[in-house]
């Protein structure tokens, strides 16, 4: 599903990435975890082609496919997805008009007919209903005035109407207490699949123990440093982070 | 017309030619407030950018084009479709005027319910030149002000609007103004007139649309009385052509326990410039001056605002928002002025811009002045750019850039068209924004349900 090659990337001429290898493969969930300033969200941004994040070494084949060259939301046509770790807030704009088109956008890139409001809404209550998020939430205006946890699970609700192949979960325990951990750990868990995947990013591995992950990498200074079964996670909660920042000092 | 004849004496010239034609010349008290008019006008001349009030804006056209009176001709031009804010259904009393003339045959003024009149300025001179004669000019300065002042000596259209006493009036009027397609550059001058009685209730839509790409000048005042108790929404809209130049003076006096709740949507026009002065006079008086501009390619357009508390227990609330895009820019300038003795008074100003272009311009200059000491007053203002974290989030959903952008932009004015109370306007506003995105924006129709 996803080879990235050598993969080197800059921000404002910045090198961040030096060098990462990763394969995941359909149906497989993986976890990223390391120190703050490690490059995790950077990769994140890259894998979705933020403007600013330059690819400079490498490649990124998604379904054999170099995303490089891609726009975001070709990428996301392509069936990429980024849960943000700070989910953006649109006033005056409603969840349904955001999730309406963002759908309606990625059925066209693929060359499929817009769906009416009904077709739409008969979608998204369905999505609601299994991730038991409540109608009011889509009336609202994107993000504005939701709490952390709502935010979190805003995303998850995104994820689900979008259905992408490839999902990307940016420290997305920030800022939850453990009540809301649970409830969008849950969300995800519900949305693992056969011909998904998802790459969990994440500073603790608290994350871990509600979506567990087939194999976990460490990433440090800009490369993996080492990768492992869900017992690395457990191990770094234990040991923490400082054996990786000295090896690659 | 020689070279070296100034602007101002080539207006005082235009003046002395037409001003036995003028409507109400055989009145004293008119005629002398003309006189004064232009005696006012030729003294102070044309505002420059020495001035503090004027030194983001410079009359450029005035000085460079020479505008000629409007005549007959012009305000007789076949119009294919008149351009409006509400829907063209007859089902709202609406009073047009093409190039500076009234044209019944475009107007729709035969139902109006009882005690609401609405007439040309002409017409109301000629059938009730003593009401008039204690309304006009009482609100709108001369002094400082010599664009008024020309309005004043040159005045021949506009819209009168009379509600009385207790009278609420439930369709909103429209006032729509025409200009364009004349084949020289012309200058009108409309002068509207707004009585809202005591306890009475009217909302009224006022829309300045050019036609054609020549160079015109509009030169309007609109005075505006609320009454006590009395609740006037007035809406206006501003989609002058590209070569135009439009200057309002909008002068407003709100009496006690009344509500004036303005709004402004500027669309378009090479040249703008609106001043608004506004007082409350009395107790539990509220002002809302509110707006939102959108311009492009050299688009200039300036707000001045000085709202003035002379009462105690008055509000007000001023939300300005713009998008400048290419090479245009923006101007707002505004002042809440506090007298001794207006105490509990609650006021609240901002002005927001976006840049979308790195060509644009804002200059905001936000202003308090408070001679009371029990006063709850902000204001603040902001000039920024496209969020780019907001982007590259609706991008990561698959909403292509052009479309991301519209939304943010639609997102970011959303906040100040909620203020328009009058919720068939709001959505029409929320329509003509949309039109003038930059590529169109295929949700429309759902954004203002």
């Amino acid at each position: 599903m996803l080879e990235i090659r050598n993969l080197h990337a800059s921000v404002d001429g910045t090198k961040i990435l030096k060098g990462i290898d990763l394969s995941i493969e359909a149906g497989e969930t993986h976890a990223i975890m390391g120190p703050n300033g490690s490059g995790k969200s950077t990769l994140s941004y890259v894998l979705a082609g933020r403007e600013g994040y330059e690819v400079t070494a490498g490649e990124i084949l998604y379904k054999g496919k170099d995303l490089t060259e891609l726009s975001p939301e070709e990428r996301a046509g392509e069936g990429v997805f980024l849960a943000f770790q700070y989910p953006v807030e649109i006033p005056g704009v409603s969840n349904t008009i955001f999730l309406k088109e963002a759908l309606n956008s990625i059925r066209r890139y693929r060359g499929d007919e817009d769906l009416d409001a009904m077709a739409f809404l008969k979608v998204v209550r369905q999505k609601t209903k299994e991730l038991n998020i409540s109608d009011d939430m889509l009336k609202r205006a994107v993000n504005v005035g939701f709490s952390g946890g709502e935010k979190k699970r805003n995303e998850i609700l995104q994820m689900a109407v979008l259905n992408p192949a490839l999902a990307i979960l940016d420290e997305t325990d920030s800022g939850l207490d453990i009540d809301a951990l649970k409830i969008v750990s849950d969300g995800v868990n519900a949305l693992r699949a056969p011909d998904r995947a998802t790459l969990v990013i994440t500073h603790y591995q608290r994350l871990l123990d509600h979506i567990v992950p087939d194999r976990v990498h460490v990433l440090a200074k800009g490369r993996i440093q080492r990768s492992g079964g869900k017992e690395l996670a457990l191990e770094l909660e234990e040991k923490g982070y400082a054996e990786f920042a000295e090896a690659a000092a | 017309m020689t070279q070296n004849v100034t602007p101002v004496e080539a207006f005082v010239a235009d003046f002395e030619a037409v001003n036995g034609l003028l409507a109400g010349n055989d009145l004293p008290w008119l005629s002398s407030l003309r006189r004064s008019g232009i005696e006012q006008f030729s003294g102070q001349g044309l505002p420059h950018a020495k001035l503090e009030a004027w030194k983001y804006t410079r009359l450029r056209p005035l000085e460079d084009t020479s505008f000629r009176p409007v005549n007959d001709a012009d305000g007789g031009a076949g119009v294919a479709s008149i351009p409006a804010v509400l829907p063209s259904d007859s089902s709202h009393p609406r009073i047009v005027f093409v190039n500076g003339t009234l044209r019944p045959d475009l107007s729709w003024l035969d139902a109006l319910p009882d005690g609401v009149s609405i007439e040309s300025l002409g017409q109301v001179i000629a059938s009730d030149p003593e009401w008039v004669g204690a309304h006009l000019g009482r609100i709108g300065r001369l002094d400082g002000q010599p664009l008024t002042a020309l309005n004043t000596a040159m005045m021949n259209c506009g819209c009168v609007i009379r509600v009385r006493r207790g009278v609420v009036v439930e369709a909103p009027i429209e006032v729509i103004y025409v200009a364009g397609l004349t084949d020289s550059p012309v200058a009108y001058h409309p002068r509207n007139l707004i009585v809202m009685e005591e306890n009475s209730q009217a909302t009224i839509v006022k829309l300045h649309a050019g036609l054609g790409v020549g160079a015109y000048f509009a030169n309007a005042v609109t005075e505006v009385e609320v009454g006590d108790g009395a609740t006037l929404r007035h809406y206006r809209v501003q989609s002058e052509n590209r070569e135009s130049t439009h200057l309002a003076n909008l002068n407003v006096r709100i009496g006690k326990d009344a509500t004036y709740d303005g709004f402004g949507l500027h669309l378009g026009g090479r040249l703008s410039r609106t001043d608004v002065f506004a007082r409350l006079e009395g107790e539990g008086g509220h002002c809302g001056l509110n707006g939102a501009y959108l311009m492009k390619g050299r688009e200039h357009c300036d707000t001045t605002t000085v709202i003035e508390h002379h009462a105690a227990h008055t509000t007000c609330r001023e939300i300005f928002k713009g998008i400048l895009d290419d090479e245009a820019r923006g101007v707002f300038q505004g002042k809440i002025i506090v007298h001794p003795g207006a105490q509990q008074i609650d006021g609240h100003q901002l002005s927001n811009a976006l840049l979308l272009s790195d060509r644009a311009e804002m200059d905001a200059k936000p202003e308090l002045e408070i001679y009371a000491d029990d006063v709850k007053c902000s204001h603040g203002a902001t000039t920024g750019k496209l969020d780019d974290t907001s982007l590259f989030y609706l991008r990561s959903r698959g909403i292509p850039e052009a479309l991301a952008r519209n939304l943010l932009i639609q997102s970011f004015l959303a906040e100040v068209i909620d203020e328009v109370k009058d919720e068939a306007v709001r959505e029409a506003l929320m329509d003509k924004v949309i039109h003038w995105l930059p590529a169109q924006c295929f949700l429309a129709e759902e954004w203002t349900k």
